[in-house]
């Protein structure tokens, strides 16, 4: 999904080459087209030719205690369009991007670190073949008996943990190509695994604790996402109780107004119901100011959605309202993500856009 | 105590009524110290500003990173080392940093140019984060402008220097290659006056021929992390080209670039607290030896020794703290006007561009206070001792000299202190700082100016059997024998006063005539051309194509580097020219065996790092520790901090660099300079910024940097001469006021009043020509310890002695004119009371 652009958007435009005299070798960004097979492992791996891609697990923990808390653990990959003749080891043609954060209804607040660095060196790396990040002590890797380990944290909080797949990869969109605006090329290709098994541990003020849980993984990769209207967007991904799993989103102008909308759902039989635009709408049910940035946020929100056999509503109630993470100081946007409950499942949501534009 | 309390009250209205009858003799000392104390405070104080403000400098341009690992040469070292570094436990981050010295068209002066991983440093060195302009802005400090491998990032004080406001176009030199950027934002975390440029490191190494090469990677540690275990772990993974440099470690340095130039002018802002000592003295001595009835009386009644003693020792002190806390006071306004009008260079060059706060330092104002005190109860110590020595009895009687001329003055306590002042001299530096050479010259002063009753007497005696036609000058010759312990005092000040300026006279004019020396031998040649340093220089065929440029017989290429052998030093300058022993003033000689790469080390290098002729040396010229044998130390004046000369053939084969930045040329017979630069110009590589001089062009520039260095040395010792002047002028106009009845006396006697002028001028002259020639031995014997102690072991080179005759000669008229003038002037003064009345005249 089309989460978190504007972390690249810094990223991205910095790569809008300033036109030089020797005549710079920018690189060629491949288009995203429909018909493409996903093909595992190697899709689970990196695809450095495309300009952004991401990795992207969210999910709800249960601590032995019996306390929830919300956790999101991405990695970035983006292509900046630098000049592809510098030999220099350090030229930036890839930079790798994390973040973390950890909802706690306790804490009432996110607790979130990150990590940038431009590929290279060993220091940083997306491997190409499986998935396989680092970025300096942070690590996400698939291992070989299919589980994703990851390893993120800093001085606030470390999370070591596990993903176990419980079902195969969901494709987005038409097999994988999923559409983000009204152009042909605003697309993205796209598969998800929802209903991932979690276990691991969760550490803070140095006291590690056990945890357990559900999480969803998104693999998204591109090079043309948005609309030039377009101001933000909203994305919703559930694990439903029965096993099924939702995922829905709209990108928005800035009127508010829906731009594109897509998504899908699996039921617990593993039949998949592709969304049209016309099938998604996303309500505002309460809004929350953020006493930081001034952001209004609609974190209490509905979705219907248009299925064959009927209009169906789900209500999406946070796990507490501040769930506002500020990666401007690392070049990333002011966003909302955080862990929510629907009636019969789980999942996260994500607003973006709502303080300021983002721009590509 | 019942007693005590009438004494201490005696005693108080003693030395309050001797002041009140004569207040400008103990002004004049005060103000003597009080000139001693603000001069010494304000050098330390503009200095330790300066120094100050250059390691706050050091450090920006380090970005307040904990620790370093730098190249120890410009070239830097490979890149490899990075991640090695980057997965050390204990290291919490690395920054990889290109840095490179730039230059423009038309900059004033180099820029320091830095190729940063934005994204590394956000976490080591934010302060060298940029501030991009325009619509980026926004996008907060790791947005794109750092990237872009045509944008770079100046500080203000770059902007200034290199005339451009952002939004403009740069052409930025450096490692020889020019190269086109546009100026994308400011540097706002940039200490003010620091000329940096930031652009990404990628686009530094690719566009300025940096590929694989790193000058510096800079660290955090984490917290906590034990810093001396990370620390022997990163030492163990460092390549020899590479070391570990800490902010204490670049303090050491820039403290240690400085050092022993900030105490020579320590030491010198001394010498006028210490003439200002002599004053004290002979204030004092006056004093006593107007009261030594009035003292004798007191014993007589009662009074102890110790009292005596303790009185004139508490006059001293009460002159030494009125003076120092004035001094203080002078000190700090002069120091903050020095500041405000010159900046914190004191003309060694040191601290060139620093415009440094006033920082105040209570320690060094509290030491130079006690200083001044000491220095006047010192002062006050011999004429207190004698107070307390002289016998009741005799003193009552004898209102004359205390002092029997008929005995002879002993000599041994002076000659004592002349040799152990001459033993110290052969003591080594400590720590870096000639701290027993400054000791021999107070030891040498002290004894030269105890041996002066002595000196004075043998020199006095054979003048005393002269017949002399006239009566004034047969009395003044009397006077002079049978006043031996006045004549004594009048001729401490001179003598101090003249041994201190003939000492820093003849070591300056060595050091000069050195340099002039040396210029002219390693100016040899009839025309340099040199590339702009961060021009990268001539390439092979380019050498050779000015070689072949018709009116030169002979072009020789050369170039210099530089080396950090350890991070506590300042960096070792690396010269490398083709082995000419005729443009190399060498000192001493080894013979390569063969095989061997010689290398030769100039006199400072020899002296820091302890190389010596014949010895074999390892230096990391090419990335690894290469084997050099020593094959000469040469003399060198234009490297402070050391300098090594290679073999331009050797350092080729060495790192493969063949570029040279500068050339000496020889002209053929009969070849104009001029055309010969317009022919060399015509044939230099375009971009190329070139600068020709002629060697008396660059010598009189040599020789105005010295004058310039030295021009501090001068004030100083201009103002302790005048205070010396002045010094002697008070004695000598006090002592001829103290002898009002004698000179009515005489009058009675027939003596007319022409006759008595002609006797004090006479009288002063004398006094003034022996003070004048024993003080100009002795500051000859002080200048030898100068030459060749001071010198050597503060800054690590050697000269010739040479004399400034007419200096010397002029300063040594000009003390006797004075004296004699002094003398003439206060006796006009005494002679104008009526002569009866100053016969009758009595305490």
């Amino acid at each position: 999904m089309g989460r978190l652009f504007a972390i690249l958007a810094a990223l991205l435009v910095l790569a809008s080459p300033a036109a030089t005299q020797t005549g710079p070798v920018l690189p060629l960004y491949p288009q995203v087209r429909p018909g493409r097979v996903l093909t595992f492992p190697a899709d689970h791996g990196a695809h450095p030719e495309f300009r952004t891609e991401w990795w992207y697990v969210t999910g709800w923990l249960k601590t032995e205690g019996g306390q929830d808390l919300g956790f999101q653990v991405t990695f970035f990959r983006s292509r900046p369009s630098v000049d592809q003749a510098n030999p220099s080891a350090f030229a930036a043609k890839q930079i790798l991007f994390a973040h973390a954060a950890l909802s706690d209804p306790k804490l009432g607040k996110l607790l979130h670190d990150q990590r940038m660095a431009r590929a290279g060196f060993g220091l940083a790396e997306a491997a190409v073949g499986d998935a396989n990040l680092i970025i300096d002590d942070w690590t996400m890797r698939r291992a070989a008996d299919g589980r994703f380990l990851t390893k993120v944290g800093g001085k606030a909080f470390t999370l070591d943990l596990a993903f176990r797949p419980t079902q195969p990869p969901l494709a987005q969109g038409e097999g994988g190509y999923s559409r983000k605006g009204p152009q042909p090329s605003q697309a993205s290709h796209y598969y998800s695994l929802p209903q991932m098994v979690v276990s691991g541990t969760v550490t803070r003020g140095g006291k590690a604790v056990r945890v357990t849980g559900s999480a969803w993984l998104d693999r998204e990769w591109s090079s043309t996402l948005l609309d030039p209207k377009a101001v933000g967007w909203d994305w919703v991904g559930l694990n439903l109780d029965d096993g099924g799993a939702l995922m829905a989103f709209q990108v928005r102008d800035a009127a508010g107004k829906a731009l594109w909308a897509g998504g899908s759902l699996r039921g617990k039989d593993g039949a998949v119901t592709r969304f049209t635009p016309d099938m998604v709408r996303f309500g505002a049910e309460r809004l929350w100011r953020s006493p930081r940035t001034g952001g209004r946020y609609p974190v209490e929100r509905s979705l219907s959605v248009r299925l064959p056999q009927g209009e169906r509503r789900w209500m999406l109630k946070p796990l507490f309202d501040d769930q506002e993470l500020d990666s401007r100081t690392a070049g990333g946007p002011i966003y909302w993500e955080g862990a929510v409950t629907t009636q019969g499942g789980r999942g996260y949501l994500e607003l973006t856009g709502y303080v300021s534009p983002m721009k590509l | 105590m019942a007693a005590d309390r009438p004494r201490a009250l005696a005693a108080r209205w003693m030395i309050l009524g001797e002041w009140r009858a004569h207040p400008m003799r103990a002004v004049t000392a005060a103000v003597a110290i009080a000139v001693g104390v603000a001069l010494g405070l304000a050098v330390h104080l503009v200095n330790a500003s300066a120094l100050n403000e250059f390691s706050q400098a050091v450090s920006t341009v380090n970005g307040d990173a904990e620790l370093q690992v730098r190249g120890v040469s410009p070239a830097g070292f490979d890149e490899a080392l990075y991640p090695t570094l980057a997965r050390l436990p204990g290291v919490a981050a690395t920054s990889p940093v290109v840095e490179l010295e730039a230059g423009a068209k038309g900059a004033d002066g180099p820029v320091t140019l830095i190729g940063l991983d934005v994204l590394r440093a956000a976490h080591v060195t934010p302060s060298l984060l940029g501030r991009p302009s325009g619509a980026d802005a926004a996008h907060g400090p790791t947005s794109e402008a750092a990237f872009d491998d045509n944008a770079v990032l100046l500080s203000r004080a770059a902007l200034d220097a290199l005339q451009v406001k952002p939004g403009d176009r740069l052409d930025l030199t450096a490692a020889g290659r020019t190269v086109p950027l546009a100026v994308a934002g400011t540097l706002p975390g940039v200490a003010e006056g620091q000329q940096i440029a930031v652009m990404d490191i990628a686009a530094a190494q690719w566009r300025f021929g940096q590929i694989g090469k790193l000058q510096r990677i800079d660290l955090r540690l984490e917290q906590g992390a034990d810093a001396g275990r990370v620390r022997a772990a990163i030492a163990r993974v460092l390549p020899a080209d590479a070391q570990l440099v800490s902010r204490e470690s670049e303090a050491r340095r820039s403290d240690a670039l400085s050092r022993a130039y900030r105490v020579n002018l320590d030491m010198l802002a001394l010498m006028a607290l210490l003439t200002g000592g002599f004053l004290v003295y002979s204030a004092q001595s006056l004093a006593v030896a107007r009261r030594r009835a009035q003292f004798a009386l007191l014993r007589v009644l009662g009074v102890r020794r110790r009292a005596l003693l303790g009185q004139v020792l508490a006059e001293g002190a009460v002159v030494g703290l009125a003076g120092g806390v004035a001094g203080l006071g002078l000190g700090l306004a002069l120091a903050s006007g020095v500041l405000a009008l010159l900046g914190g260079d004191l003309g060694g060059g040191y601290f060139g561009g620093v415009e440094p706060e006033l920082v105040f330092a209570p320690g060094a104002a509290l030491v130079f206070l006690v200083l001044g005190l000491l220095t006047a109860m010192g002062g006050s110590l011999i004429p207190a001792r004698e107070a307390a020595r002289a016998q009741p009895a005799v003193a009552l009687k004898n209102v004359g000299d205390s002092v029997d001329p008929r005995v002879a003055p002993r000599i041994w306590p002076s000659l004592l202190l002349l040799a152990v002042g001459a033993a110290a001299a052969f003591a080594p530096a400590v720590g870096g700082i000639p701290l027993f050479g400054y000791g021999a010259m107070a030891l040498l002063l002290a004894g030269g100016v105890a041996a002066m009753p002595w000196i004075a007497r043998t020199m006095l005696t054979p003048l005393q059997r002269v017949r002399v036609a006239g009566a004034a000058v047969d009395l003044a010759f009397k006077r002079l024998w049978g006043a031996p312990s006045q004549a004594a005092v009048a001729l401490c000040g001179i003598v101090a006063s003249t041994s201190l300026m003939v000492a820093m006279a003849v070591m300056v004019s060595s050091f000069r005539g050195s340099v002039d020396d040396w210029l002219g031998q390693v100016l040899a040649d009839d025309l340099y051309v040199r590339a702009e340093a961060s021009g990268g220089g001539f390439d092979p065929a380019t050498q050779a194509a000015l070689a072949r440029t018709p009116g030169v017989a002979r072009m020789v290429f050369q170039t210099s580097t530089s080396l950090r052998l350890s991070p506590d030093q300042p960096p070792l300058a690396v010269l490398i020219r083709p082995f000419d022993a005729r443009r190399m003033p060498m000192i001493d000689s080894a013979t390569p065996p063969a095989g061997a790469t010689p290398v030769w080390v100039s006199e400072p290098a020899a002296w820091l790092y302890g190389w010596k002729p014949g010895q074999s040396i390892t230096l990391p010229i090419s990335g690894q520790a290469a084997p050099f044998f020593v094959a000469g130390v040469w003399r060198d004046y234009s490297n402070q901090h050391g300098a090594v000369s290679l073999d331009s053939a050797d350092y080729t084969r060495l790192t493969g660099d063949a570029f040279r930045a500068g050339a000496a040329v020889e002209l053929a017979p009969g070849a104009k300079p001029e055309t010969v630069i317009a022919a060399l110009r015509a044939r230099m590589p375009p971009g190329l910024s070139v600068d020709f001089a002629e060697p008396k062009t660059l010598r009189a520039f040599a020789l105005r940097l010295f004058d310039r260095s030295f021009a501090v040395t001068y004030g100083l010792e201009a103002i302790a001469i005048l205070v010396g002047l002045a010094g002697v002028a008070a004695t000598i106009s006090a002592q001829t006021l103290a002898r009002t009845k004698e000179f009515g006396m005489l009058r009675h006697l027939g003596v007319t009043r022409s006759q008595i002028v002609a006797m004090l001028a006479t009288e002063g002259a004398v006094l003034g020509a022996v003070g004048v020639l024993a003080g100009i031995g002795l500051g000859l014997v002080m200048s030898q310890v100068l030459i060749h102690v001071v010198n050597p072991q503060s800054f690590h080179w050697t000269m010739e002695t040479q004399l400034p005759w007419t200096l010397l000669a002029s300063v040594a008229a000009a003390l006797v004119a004075a004296a004699a003038g002094t003398a003439l002037l206060a006796g006009r003064r005494a002679l104008s009371a009526d002569a009866v009345r100053a016969v009758r005249e009595d305490w």
